[in-house]
């Protein structure tokens, strides 16, 4: 079920509607109910592997909970207390080499299903060019969403592993964590601790809230339907056919494709936390205007924050402080030099984070690539520092003006905008042949004069045009005065004039219905 | 919430609801396609309800019976009355549908149907369905309509609310959309669409060999509905096979029909062996190379089949009838005024410029 199609519209019409007229302590059950329809109309087999995975997660936690209890209850109790102080350390040490055999037996098999389901195809080409062999590819269906409900899982168990949050008793509340509809699509990848606060809780019906979930979901639909379906169809010509074109087309392209991503994903995370809202569920936000970054540093802890964070908490932070991490940096500190032994550690893991970030993405190497060269720009941004630093000392006025503000941000965008390049053509050798074009195919003139002949008119530009403007706008609005909603909510009847208009807008001109190949949302297929 | 702004929220929701709804019709009715230039087609399934009098004829089927068949030549020379309930490849699940319809604002005597489309056990065309099926006001007839006809892409709710639909004909709208926004103009005369130009019909392409030649258990199960809606509303069924050269009709094909036909007792009439029969000259009578009979041809098929239907199953001759002659007299002063406009254009531009969409037939 596309949150573009009819059919969607209609199911959360009828689960909006049920949802307030059932006795609140089954709204949680409800919402477990919606899950399992939503993802069955993904295909019956999709079902199979979340069950798996819940299953996983559940009996996981709660063999890893109850020996933590046992431990404390052990550790408390009169025969406990009568232990010596070795004999105390043992006794945790075996329990906690039981939990960990439980945790690691865990990770593997829930990130085991994800990697046989997403990688093995990657693999075995790997294979097969490395060693000339011709082993057969697999034909595995890959279920909806599987990278994010299985990061989310993951983060939990590590959580009750961490004992940051207890294990979970009931299997549907973790089945309810775990397939929480909204979040399937292309996330926010969201913490146990976080979401099931409001995730269980019995919620009354609260107009505001409401209305503000709807705003946004018809927020989401505009950016989605009306803008980056309409670039879409020039984003896929131009990428298409990259021996055609060159040049400045691909910088056409490359500007196309930031469109239409920004608009594609963010208007999927609106719909996102628009329903949740609707429902009195609260998600974290994913986004908070990206492309008004100054470096990639910055733009990374604006664009798909809770990926970001993910890697950055379980997989980051906890190989900058892995022994073996430590002992290596220890060994160059001593053979190389003292600087360097300090930052080894730092770097590896900031390589090895990206490198899992880029293969997240997908299982090919221009990924692998894409997330390689954001690790790099991110660690030469750090090596620059200094000098940054001296900089900005030395020309204070004119780096807090605007013009140097505006030199900053833009240079970002076209720093991420190009790494993209390997996402658009999805091969490494055809991307850096792409890029490398701009700067010797001069061809502006005949990209400038083709434009109408992209698959786009010059009504689509128009309205393109219309909506990135809007969506600028609004961002400036919300950079300066933060939630949009609440300015237009202040103003009586502005919330129903601008609702009434967004609808029409979206019928109208959104690229939808027979004609247009509704788009998944692109973060789906990660 | 105060109970004055609760009340305040209320009325403006229920002002957007209706603004809404008011937009959506509206700019439905706006962008919907009025097919009064080039592709006349679309129109077609409309204008029946403009009728005012009875039929004893229907006719269903497609192409190669709105273009085939001239009713007023039948009402000119027999008194029959009749209408083309016709549309541009209507599968035999719309046939039927509008006939269902048709039942309940008519009470036809004779019910032709035209088997060419009974090739086709399958949704074809999104475009083709709405041409048949949006003229249809909403009933159970014409939900029954789209859910046989949908294919893959489609989707139900689209057809109910055309904006859906045509909303991305933003870009193209024209003074015409403006114009017939609430009411159009007839392409029809009782259900044919007149075509007076002429393009002798030249040597065919042969026949292409089929991997399978079985007409498919849909159109049989379409076609016992129609005959069983036939009975049950007292009227004869015809089965006929037009006489158009092309698409081609295969032997294999007409067996099975002569096999139905035979079975429960419908008479079934292949005019394709007919032509000479009929006087039609292929030099002289068709339109597009012997796909479609012109004005010429319909004219003769008018004459010819209008004769059968009086002598084999006695229809009467309303001219007599004052309400009829009237209403009749209407249809052939706008046919005979179709014709001498189209003999205007041929004259002026070589080609139907209005007819068409430019391409010189």
């Amino acid at each position: 079920m596309l949150f573009t199609s009819y059919g969607f519209i209609a199911f959360l019409i009828v689960l909006f509607a049920l949802y307030y007229l059932i006795p609140k302590r089954f709204q949680w059950i409800l919402l477990l109910i919606a899950d399992a329809i939503f993802y069955y109309c993904a295909g019956w087999q999709g079902l199979v592997f979340m069950a798996a995975t819940v299953i996983v997660a559940w009996a996981s936690t709660n063999l890893m909970g109850k020996s933590l209890a046992q431990q404390k209850a052990y550790l408390s109790s009169p025969s406990g207390k009568e232990l010596s102080r070795e004999e105390r350390k043992a006794f945790k040490k075996e329990k906690e080499k039981y939990r960990k055999r439980i945790f690691i037996l865990a990770l593997v098999l829930d990130l085991g299903i994800l990697a046989a389901l997403k990688y093995t195809n990657f693999l075995i080409n790997n294979v097969n060019s490395l060693f000339s062999a011709k082993l057969a590819g697999v034909d595995w269906v890959l279920p909806l969403g599987i990278s994010f409900y299985t990061f989310q899982t993951v983060s939990y168990i590590i959580d009750v592993y961490w004992e940051k949050v207890e294990a979970e008793k009931n299997i549907f509340r973790v089945a309810l964590f775990t397939s929480f509809f909204p979040l399937l699509i292309q996330g926010p990848i969201s913490r146990y601790g976080e979401l099931t606060e409001t995730l269980f809780a019995e919620h009354k019906a609260d107009f505001k809230q409401i209305s503000f979930g709807l705003q946004r979901i018809l927020w989401g639909y505009f950016k989605k339907l009306v803008i980056a379906d309409r670039l879409l169809v020039a984003v896929t010509t131009l990428c298409g056919d990259p021996a055609t074109y060159t040049g400045a087309y691909v910088f056409l392209g490359a500007m196309f494709y930031a469109a239409e991503l920004y608009a594609d994903f963010t208007g999927g995370i609106d719909i996102t936390i628009g329903i949740a809202q609707v429902l009195g569920v609260k998600v974290q936000e994913n986004f908070i205007r990206p492309y008004f970054s100054r470096n990639i540093a910055e733009y990374w802890r604006r664009w798909h924050i809770s990926m970001g964070t993910w890697f950055k908490d379980y997989i980051f932070y906890p190989l900058s402080v892995a022994p073996w991490l430590l002992k290596l940096s220890k060994k160059a500190r001593k053979s190389i030099s003292d600087g360097f032994g300090r930052k080894l550690s730092v770097y590896v893991s900031t390589i090895i984070t990206w490198f899992l970030t880029g293969l997240w993405h997908g299982a090919a190497w221009n990924f692998v690539v894409w997330g390689l060269l954001n690790a790099v720009f991110i660690l030469a941004g750090e090596e620059y520092k200094p000098v940054a630093t001296r900089f900005r000392t030395k020309h204070e006025r004119l780096v807090g003006s605007f013009g140097y503000r505006i030199f900053e941000t833009l240079r970002t965008f076209l720093l991420v905008s190009s790494f993209r390049i390997l996402d658009c053509y999805r091969d490494v050798a055809v991307s850096f042949k792409a890029f490398f074009s701009v700067f010797t195919d001069f061809n502006w003139g005949s990209a400038f004069g083709n434009l109408l002949n992209i698959g786009l008119t010059a009504g689509d530009y128009l309205v393109a045009g219309i909506g990135v403007v809007m969506m600028f706008t609004v961002s400036c609005v919300q950079e300066k005065h933060g939630e949009v909603r609440e300015l237009i909510w202040q103003r009586k009847l502005l919330p129903y004039v601008l609702f009434t208009l967004l609808t029409i807008g979206i019928l109208i001109f959104g690229a939808y219905g027979v004609g247009y190949d509704s788009a998944q949302f692109i973060y789906n297929q990660f | 919430m105060t109970k004055t702004k609760s009340k305040v929220h209320i009325l403006a929701i229920v002002c957007v609801l209706i603004f809404v709804a008011a937009a959506v019709w509206l700019l439905g009715k706006l962008l919907q396609p009025k097919y009064m230039s080039g592709v006349l087609e679309g129109a077609m399934t409309a204008e029946y309800y403009e009728e005012t009098t009875n039929h004893d004829v229907i006719f269903i089927g497609d192409c190669e019976v709105y273009e085939n068949f001239s009713p007023v030549t039948m009402w000119e020379e027999y008194g029959i009355t009749s209408y083309i309930r016709g549309s541009a490849q209507q599968l035999i699940w719309q046939s039927y549908y509008l006939l269902e319809e048709a039942f309940e604002l008519d009470s036809p005597k004779v019910v032709v149907y035209n088997v060419q489309a009974m090739k086709y056990s399958e949704p074809q065309s999104e475009a083709y369905n709405r041409m048949t099926i949006d003229g249809m006001p909403l009933s159970s007839h014409k939900v029954g309509a789209i859910k046989a006809s949908m294919t893959e892409d489609e989707d139900f709710i689209s057809y109910l609310i055309p904006l859906l639909r045509y909303h991305d004909r933003w870009n193209e709208i024209s003074s015409e959309d403006f114009k017939y926004m609430f009411s159009r103009d007839s392409v029809t005369v009782s259900g044919y669409l007149m075509r007076s130009d002429v393009k002798p019909m030249g040597k065919l392409p042969s026949a292409p060999v089929l991997e399978d030649y079985t007409i498919g258990d849909t159109c049989w199960e379409y076609l016992d509905k129609i005959r069983e809606l036939c009975d049950e509303n007292g009227a004869t069924l015809i089965l006929i096979k037009s006489p158009s050269q092309w698409p081609y009709w295969y032997e294999e094909w007409d067996e099975q029909i002569c096999d139905y036909a035979e079975k429960y007792g419908i008479d079934y009439l292949n005019m394709l062996p007919l032509t000479e029969e009929i006087g039609i000259d292929w030099e002289t009578d068709t339109y597009d190379a012997g796909l479609h009979l012109n004005v010429y041809g319909a004219e003769k098929l008018g004459h010819w089949f209008g004769g059968i239907l009086c002598s084999e199953y006695g229809l009467e001759d309303h001219r007599g009838d004052s309400e009829l002659a009237a209403a009749w007299g209407e249809k052939c002063d706008a046919y005979h005024a179709l014709y001498d406009a189209q003999q205007a254009e041929l004259e002026e531009y070589g080609y139907l410029k209005s007819w068409t969409l430019g391409d010189k037939a």
